[in-house]
């Protein structure tokens, strides 16, 4: 602001009618920019889950409990989210099936961004055989309908936790491992990778110096906003029928079991744990789309 | 040290425009060859073609009578770019730049006017002039025998041009490092070069 | 004989908002303070070196910089005030900018259509044929493609987009990069031809040397500031030129000598007030250093220093 006392009649705003000069002022006096923003809904979103988890873990007894004196209650103070036929506390139970969806979520999901980040970098250095082979089993595995190849994997597998993971994980690598690739055929072409080759650095400096840093975030975000995919896929196999066992809380057999019950007018029993469902994948969306723009270059400045 | 190229040709893919043909030209370590021919001509491909950063479709680029290829590890022949900031990795910082070179003389910096306050700064944080000079130190290792530079001054100001001349010129000329400058600048080439080579259309 | 001004630009300055480590944002100056004038018939060539922020400068004039970029200043256009709103009726029409990079053609659309922005009206098609057979361009490129061009070409068709209106202010940002001195020169020569006819020019370039074959007036740029107005003829000599930078910039032609002075270009965060020049001038005194240096006029120029030269 030292210039502007120089010459100040001639200070005049040409562009008031935007954003111009006037946010220049504003900008100093609102100190609360784009990026705390998002480490405050990371911290949320992340407290959130892992109330969850550790919920869950608490839960686990509470979740099975069956005392026909309490059943079918709506929800109340002592029972936020109501009781289902046999007495069960459906909050008890809705935290327990998302703490198991999530752990099935992270597992799946680092599984899958594990297996995209090697197919990825296979395929973008080891020679035009290997990169044929692995995209076309990307496109192979993407041709084929979703919930179809998961359900003959989960099927294939014996259903179950295992096969639930199995399937997640197997079907979910694809556009991860595609993007990698990409990135790793792009980065290969820059000069600066080429003139480190040329001052004599081995492939693995060049790998753990230069690729590495730029392809971290984009596999973190990778990963995190494979979560959501996964515990959704989780959930819609097992409220299918072809996921997790009946006697597992999970999200999806509490839904499809609240569907009988839901003609008779107990609302709570679906819509509870539905709405519990969509905060968690949306937790994860926001927490993965932040991480995006905190660690991608072009949107730093936003 | 002689660095020549016997017959050279060369294009890009298969069916792409000829962009050498039978190309030849000797440079020896105490000259500095300028290399004069109108855009469109493949000065910069020739560069890539001597630095190994492409291979020839015919012909021989030959290092004191040894091929270039079989220099296994740090290449002594190194190649300035026209975009500095092309060249150097945005997420490092210049210190890390630097550590990539052969060996870097500390003697170097202060020569070539780099401030110790920049080596802590990533790309961005510097101009176009000051990443030319890390560029120019990165390329100056303890091996480099033969130095090709690119257009290297044509995006800097009159000033710092003349200044990364005189040095480049010192430098090589105390360490036998042999140059091959590109410029489209023929009163720049007629000041820096030994010895102009004119490359015509067949 | 005065002629009509047509864009007068007084102590612009643009920043940016940048992200530093963390949390912490801070504004980087990149224009400090620019002033420039621009008459009818008249080429003007800003001159500082690349990656010194001169593009935003024609990005500035044309309300199109970026969302993290702020801008203060004066801008007068004939004689007005050029606003916001005003700018968006104009831009296109009176006011043309040919950009630096040959991407800004719509690869998808062929040349005749893009030049007459999709339009068919038969006057605008007389005119584009007029237009491309004074840049011996063949009336048959109107039905090719971008990608079917020569670079040569393309540039041709940049400045074809800016000439199918009739424009009173033509902005070229860079127009130059990497062609071959010939080809560059004949790049001038078309801009030299829009100034002949009677429009303003603004080029803003990085090659003083090819800006003085074609302009006729120089602005000087260095680090932020505008240093020196000066007419073509005024670097003739080295003792016609008023800044101690214009003058060492003269004397680093390989022409005029190649020598240099030591020091950089300042970074703009590293920036100090007083004279940009002051840490590398041998003049510079505490005056210098003390506060911002007026723009003033200075024979048939502007100069920006303490001193008369």
């Amino acid at each position: 602001m030292k210039e502007a006392a120089t010459f100040p009649e001639k200070r005049l705003d040409v562009y008031t009618e935007k954003n111009f000069a006037e946010n220049e002022e504003g900008y100093r006096k609102k100190k609360w920019n784009r990026r705390k923003t998002i480490i405050v809904l990371l911290i949320v979103a992340i407290g959130f889950l892992a109330a969850v988890c550790i919920g869950g873990f608490f839960c686990k007894e509470a979740a099975q409990v069956t005392d026909f004196s309490r059943k079918n209650l709506p929800p109340c103070l002592s029972y936020p989210f109501g009781t289902d036929w046999l007495g069960r506390d459906m909050f008890a139970r809705t935290v327990r099936g998302l703490s198991i969806s999530i752990i099935i979520g992270v597992c799946a999901a680092t599984f899958s961004a594990v297996m995209a980040f090697i197919l990825g970098v296979v395929s973008a250095t080891m020679g035009k055989t290997a990169d044929a082979v692995v995209t076309w089993f990307i496109d192979l595995v993407m041709g084929i309908p979703h919930m179809l190849l998961l359900i003959l994997i989960c099927v294939a597998c014996g259903r179950g936790l295992k096969g639930v993971i199995l399937g997640v994980a197997l079907t979910h690598w694809t556009s991860l491992a595609r993007l990698i690739r990409g990135e790793v055929l792009q980065l290969k072409e820059q000069i600066y990778i080429k003139t480190a080759k040329k001052l004599g650095k081995s492939n693995l400096y060049i790998a753990m110096k230069h690729m590495v840093p730029h392809l971290l975030p984009q596999f973190i975000v990778g990963l995190v906003l494979l979560f959501p995919h996964a515990i959704l896929h989780e959930s819609s196999i097992t409220f299918l029928g072809f996921g997790l066992s009946n006697e597992q809380p999970a999200i999806g057999i509490i839904l499809s079991e609240a569907m009988k019950y839901l003609v008779t007018g107990k609302w709570w029993l679906a819509l509870f744990p539905g709405i519990m469902l969509i905060l968690t994948v949306v937790c994860f969306f926001t927490t993965g789309e932040n991480l995006r723009m905190l660690l991608d270059p072009a949107s730093v400045h936003e | 040290m002689i660095l020549e190229t016997r017959n050279l040709s060369f294009r890009y893919e298969n069916k792409g425009r000829q962009i050498l043909e039978q190309f030849s030209l000797q440079a020896d370590s105490n000259e500095r060859v300028g290399i004069a021919a109108p855009s469109g001509f493949g000065k910069t491909t020739l560069c890539k073609l001597l630095a190994g950063y492409e291979q020839p479709e015919t012909g021989e680029i030959l290092l004191d009578g040894k091929p270039l290829q079989s220099y296994k590890g740090y290449c002594p022949v190194q190649m300035i770019w026209q975009h500095p900031e092309q060249a150097v990795n945005p997420r490092l910082r210049m210190k890390s730049v630097l550590e990539e070179g052969d060996q870097i003389d500390p003697k170097l910096m202060e020569k070539l006017g780099i401030e110790p306050d920049w080596l802590n700064r990533f790309p961005t944080e510097l101009s176009g002039g000051e990443l030319q000079r890390f560029c120019i130190a990165r390329a100056l290792g303890k091996r480099t025998r033969f130095l090709l530079a690119d257009e290297i001054s044509t995006m800097l100001d009159l000033i710092t041009q003349s200044q990364i001349w005189h040095f480049l010129i010192e430098e090589t000329q105390k360490r036998g490092i042999g140059m091959i400058v590109v410029s489209h600048d023929a009163e720049l080439v007629e000041r820096v070069c030994t010895r102009v080579v004119r490359m015509n259309k067949q | 004989m005065e002629k009509e001004k047509i864009l007068e630009i007084n102590h612009m300055r643009i920043s940016f908002c940048q992200y530093q480590k963390g949390m912490r944002q801070t504004e980087l100056q990149v224009i400090r303070d620019l002033n420039v004038t621009v008459h009818a018939g008249e080429m003007v060539a800003i001159v500082g070196s690349s990656g010194s922020g001169k593009s935003l400068l024609a990005h500035g004039i044309l309300g199109i910089l970026p969302y993290n970029a702020f801008m203060k200043g004066e801008i007068q256009y004939c004689g007005e005030t050029l606003t916001e709103k005003r700018i968006r009726k104009l831009r296109g029409k009176e006011i043309v900018l040919v950009p630096q990079s040959t991407s800004y053609l719509d690869p998808l659309m062929k040349v005749g259509q893009q030049i007459c922005k999709g339009k068919k009206n038969p006057e605008k098609k007389r005119k584009l044929n007029r237009i491309f057979e004074q840049y011996s361009l063949d009336q048959k490129v109107q039905e090719q493609y971008p990608f079917e061009l020569s670079g040569g070409m393309t540039r041709r068709i940049m400045i074809s987009t800016a000439l199918i209106e009739t424009p009173k202010l033509v902005i070229a940002d860079e127009p130059t990069p990497g062609l071959d001195p010939r080809l560059a020169r004949r790049a001038m020569e078309h801009f030299r031809q829009l100034a002949d006819m009677g429009a303003a020019v603004l080029m803003i370039t990085h090659d003083l040397e090819l800006a003085l074959d074609t302009a006729d007036r120089i602005q000087v740029f260095y680090a932020g500031y505008t240093i020196e107005d000066a007419i073509a003829e005024d670097f003739l000599k080295e003792e016609t030129l008023r800044h101690p930078y214009t003058r060492a910039l003269w004397r680093a032609m390989p022409k005029n000598g190649f020598h240099y002075i030591d020091g950089v270009q300042p970074y703009t965060r590293d920036m100090k007030p007083g004279c940009p020049f002051a840490p590398r001038c041998e003049k510079c005194t505490d005056r210098c250093r003390e506060k911002e240096v007026p723009w003033r006029s200075s024979g048939n120029g502007y100069v920006r220093c303490v001193y008369d030269t």
